[in-house]
């Protein structure tokens, strides 16, 4: 293991453990109006300082941790299901499916991903879940196109030819062999994958488009810190900070990885 | 070269169809009519002016049939018109593009400028201390959203400072500049949009030169050249330099849908009139047309962007022309 594997891994451990355990990690109720304290700088009572509604900004962070994690997990984990059966389909069966599945690949690579997803939010309601199942189905194409290519180099080598022989089945090549082969580059996709997951929903938030308040998310506080640039630094910086340490500690681990490869 | 050109264009012909066919079916398979936000601002609308409207837009008929009329419409460059306030789409698109090409084209002369010497100095000096300081930063700003720098932009340097205009693109006594100064105006107004998006842009460019510049320094013929005698510039920046540099010419075809997708919170952070601005307007309004015309353009820039791209790889590398 390398530093930065190790540097990675703690930073996206401590913000998972701080996530899961948002209730007794967080000083406050993250929606509890303080209506004695709006907008007021960090101090020992709020330790990051407080909103235009006297709500705790660390508290919101804090449960906004579980948003960003949830939602770059799941859709990757979406995306990669999706990724690994097209792509092992191509890749293992070749012709016309393979033509098909690669031409698709190509036309959805062509959508720049952050126009489709504000489209389908214009026309879908924009929930946790919508917004989940969009990223995924908007970012597969990479795991497909790798673990394609990854097959077409292993499934004419002996020990895939020895397990044919012996009757295995397709899906047991595939799911036993072929996929745990190619396990190195498919984590690196992945932890880059939950980066950009995590970057695009604080985007969406951001604009407005994404979760929508009162559930706090890194990229809904920000919306506030546009509202009161110049009067409320601390409700720029924090949120901030989050998300760039949070996408700093995966893209971490997928440098770590690709370099132990 | 002529038949490998060949070749890729006709295979342009299924990308077509399946863009338009992706972009028409997630609107058009959501739930609600293009036309309901239309009436739901106003309460007055009656069964009949509803009916009259869905035929107006062609919404009475199957939906397969309103699927080829507007490739129809596309292939006369018609977009159709804007639900919020009637022009054509394809004006309201005309009109936002210098915004947006100026901006991306500045931030992407600023970040060539400045990423292609960082990255060859850090390949040659690989190792060294000032190396490892770039690679330290490369890494920061490649982990940064690009709109929280932007508002700690506007806020140290529009508001602390106060040396930038934070938002919009001309100042408000336009009009009655003179040429030349309102050449500076807008240049005065770019300055924080361009430089940020530079800044986040670099990142990935310069690591990528830095990737290039030290897999070539390794080859044997930069070997073969030194051992020639030839000064190490000459090998650096002729030997080497001039190879490592070829790939990065088609990252610009590559980059096109970040740069678009970025424009939409770029543009609206800092209130610019672009393309990425009206997109998101779009989106607010559940303007339907537009936004299908939008995603149409998105993607139809980003596959010739991808065929330029290839075809100057192919070009510069000969392997590629006649495999397969």
């Amino acid at each position: 293991m390398n530093k930065l594997l190790i540097t990675g891994i703690i930073i996206i451990s401590v913000l998972s453990i701080i996530a899961v355990f948002a209730p007794f990690v967080a000083p406050h109720d993250p929606n509890n109006i303080d209506e004695a304290s709006l907008l007021t700088p960090p101090s020992g009572k709020y330790l990051l300082g407080t909103d235009q509604l006297g709500r705790d900004i660390l508290s919101r962070m804090i449960y906004g941790a579980r948003i960003s994690l949830s939602v770059g997990l799941i859709a990757i984990g979406i995306a990669t299901i999706l990724g690994l059966i097209l792509g092992s389909l191509s890749g293992y069966y070749g012709g016309i499916l393979d033509n098909i599945i690669m031409r698709f690949t190509d036309i959805m690579l062509c959508f720049p991903t952050f126009f489709l997803i504000l489209a389908v939010v214009a026309v879908w309601e924009s929930s946790i879940f919508n917004i989940m199942v969009i990223i995924g189905l908007t970012s597969w194409m990479g795991v497909a196109r790798l673990i394609r290519a990854e097959i077409l180099s292993l499934k004419e080598r002996e020990f895939i030819q020895a397990e044919k022989a012996i009757g295995a089945s397709n899906l047991r090549i595939i799911t036993r062999h072929l996929i745990p082969n190619a396990i190195g580059p498919i984590l690196v996709n992945v932890t880059l994958g939950i980066a950009g997951a995590i970057l695009l929903e604080s985007g969406l938030s951001f604009l407005g488009l994404g979760i929508q308040p009162p559930t706090p998310s890194w990229g809904n506080i920000l919306i506030e810190a546009k509202s009161t640039l110049g009067v409320a630094w601390w409700l720029t910086v924090f949120p901030g900070l989050a998300i760039l340490i949070t996408i700093l500690g995966f893209n971490l681990i997928s440098e770590g990885i690709r370099r132990e490869l | 070269m002529l038949t490998y050109i060949l070749r890729r264009l006709l295979g342009i012909i299924p990308l077509l169809l399946g863009i338009t066919l992706i972009s028409f079916f997630i609107i058009h398979l959501a739930p609600g009519k293009p036309t309901t936000m239309q009436e739901a601002m106003n309460p007055k609308v009656s069964l009949e002016v509803r009916e009259r409207l869905n035929k107006l837009y062609g919404l009475d008929k199957p939906i397969h049939i309103q699927y080829i009329n507007w490739l129809k419409m596309l292939l006369r460059f018609d977009f159709g018109r804007s639900i919020s306030d009637g022009r054509p789409v394809t004006e309201k698109i005309l009109e936002r593009i210098p915004v947006t090409l100026t901006i991306n084209i500045l931030a992407m002369f600023l970040i060539f400028l400045i990423a292609i010497p960082l990255g060859v100095f850090s390949a040659v000096k690989s190792g060294s201390v000032f190396d490892k300081i770039t690679t330290v930063f490369v890494f920061i700003f490649f982990a940064m959203p690009t709109f929280w720098l932007a508002l700690l932009a506007m806020q140290f340097f529009g508001i602390r400072l106060g040396w930038l205009p934070i938002s919009g693109i001309k100042s408000l006594d336009f009009e009655y500049f003179s040429w030349w100064k309102r050449f500076l105006d807008i240049l005065w107004h770019l300055a924080l949009p361009v430089a940020v998006s530079a800044i986040t842009g670099l990142a990935g460019i310069s690591r990528y030169m830095r990737h290039n510049m030290l897999e070539i320094l390794n080859q044997p013929y930069i070997t073969t050249a030194r051992a020639k005698g030839l000064p190490e510039r000459t090998v650096i920046y002729k030997h080497g330099l001039r190879n490592a540099i070829l790939p990065i010419i088609t990252i610009l075809g590559l980059s096109i849908p970040g740069l678009l997708g970025g424009s939409v919170i770029f543009e609206s952070i800092f209130a610019l009139p672009g393309i990425g601005e009206l997109f998101y307007k779009a989106v607010m309004m559940r303007d339907y047309f537009l936004i299908m015309a939008e995603v149409v353009l998105g993607a139809l820039l980003t596959m010739i962007g991808n065929l330029i791209a290839d075809i100057g790889y192919a070009y510069a590398d000969p392997r590629i022309r006649y495999g397969k």
